[in-house]
């Protein structure tokens, strides 16, 4: 094969332009091949599952006043390919037996579940000896936020939650 | 594509010449992309068709486990779900889908060509067997993957394929035994047959065209055969 070199090396010759070819199509590749590779990683993720539903979570003549009691609930969601149900416990407290305040048992640090202990009147999670009253506010320990409360309602007698997503 | 370092002065070629000092990154690029080979034609481009393809059936491979489950009962659920949920999904099974038919299809035409072309005479005799090893291993993996999306041909096709192993002279039934880890197909076959296909036909995959390039590169490529004068 004979090559003739370019006297000017600003002159694009052969070889380089065949290269250059090369270059842009396997880049032009790369993103082809590359940008449905991250969405299918991430989709999973990111998508947003609008789901709002309302729980009951059982009578509110069930409930002492001035003591949180705990509702175990349970609810089917879509996990992935699996039919599968989704399980927590929110604590209601009563004062007069009309309003309600339900506060989730995620604890605000790093969602370990926390109990209510009657005898030290507070919330404790046991992971990393975080406290809370029984307004949920933080006592002591390393939870940044006080107790998420649930948006609730009674309704027929019974206490309702509206869990998201 | 890496360029022979240059002793101009400015970063690039100073972290290229670093590198290459250390790596011998210009022996490299000079004994593989940049070495001699003779006139051929575009049947020689069936090797590299074989090579890209089998990469991209192992890059589209690792992304289907992510959501791919291997039993009975999730195997073809998931597989759904990669199809109708996940983004793109239905591109990844597909490239790995058409791809696994496409690989076989190329490796065979790169067989025969170099069949014709007399490629596997002296001193080529390892790089033709060792393409014969990669035949028949993409065989297996072709074999196996049909399995994985455990649906009624899946199923049947490896009841027919096992039972043909079952028809060898006093071993068969065995052999056919030992192929579906039992009587019949079920959960063991699955995972079998999903270890195989991800874990050790990948690999001997890799060993044998590790053995094959260093042969095509340490040998080189044989002229198309010519007529005498």
């Amino acid at each position: 094969m004979t090559e003739q070199m370019s006297a000017n090396p600003e002159e694009v010759d052969r070889r380089k332009f065949l290269t250059g070819i090369i270059g842009v199509v396997a880049g032009a590749v790369a993103v082809v091949v590359g940008v449905p590779t991250v969405g299918y990683l991430v989709s999973p993720g990111v998508k947003q599952a609008n789901a709002e539903k309302w729980i009951t979570l059982g009578p509110i003549n069930s409930l002492t006043p001035g003591v949180p009691t705990g509702f175990p609930f349970s609810r089917s969601i879509h996990d992935g390919w699996v039919e599968s149900s989704q399980t927590g416990v929110a604590y209601a407290l009563t004062y007069d037996g009309q309003n309600v305040l339900v506060l989730s048992d995620v604890c605000t640090h790093l969602s370990c579940r926390v109990t209510w202990h009657e005898d030290r009147q507070e919330y404790v999670c046991p992971c990393h000896d975080g406290f809370f009253d029984i307004a949920g506010k933080v006592v002591s320990g390393p939870p940044p936020k006080p107790l998420n409360p649930f948006q609730s309602k009674v309704e027929n007698g019974q206490i309702m939650i509206l869990l998201e997503a | 594509m890496a360029i022979p370092p240059s002793p101009e002065s400015g970063r690039g070629p100073r972290v290229y010449g670093w590198l290459n000092e250390r790596l011998g990154l210009t022996t490299i690029y000079n004994s593989t992309l940049a070495r001699m080979v003779p006139k051929t034609d575009w049947f020689y481009t069936l090797g590299s068709a074989a090579m890209i393809l089998a990469l991209l059936q192992g890059v589209t491979g690792m992304l289907l486990t992510i959501y791919y489950v291997p039993t009975p009962d999730h195997a073809y659920d998931s597989i759904q779900y990669i199809m109708n949920d996940v983004m793109f999904g239905w591109l990844i099974r597909g490239m790995h889908h058409w791809g696994a038919t496409l690989l076989v299809i190329v490796v065979f035409l790169h067989m025969l060509k170099s069949y014709f072309a007399g490629a596997y005479k002296y001193p080529r005799e390892i790089t033709w067997l060792t393409g014969g090893v990669l035949l028949l291993v993409v065989l297996v993996m072709g074999f196996s993957g049909y399995l994985l999306p455990w649906n009624q041909k899946a199923y049947w096709a490896t009841s027919v394929g096992t039972a043909i192993a079952g028809a060898v002279p006093v071993i068969g039934p065995l052999l056919e035994r030992i192929l579906r880890g039992g009587q019949e197909i079920g959960a063991v076959t699955l995972a079998r047959f999903y270890g195989l296909h991800i874990w050790w036909i990948p690999i001997i995959v890799l060993g044998t065209i590790g053995v094959h390039l260093y042969l095509v590169i340490r040998i080189g490529i044989t002229s198309p055969p010519e007529r005498d004068e």
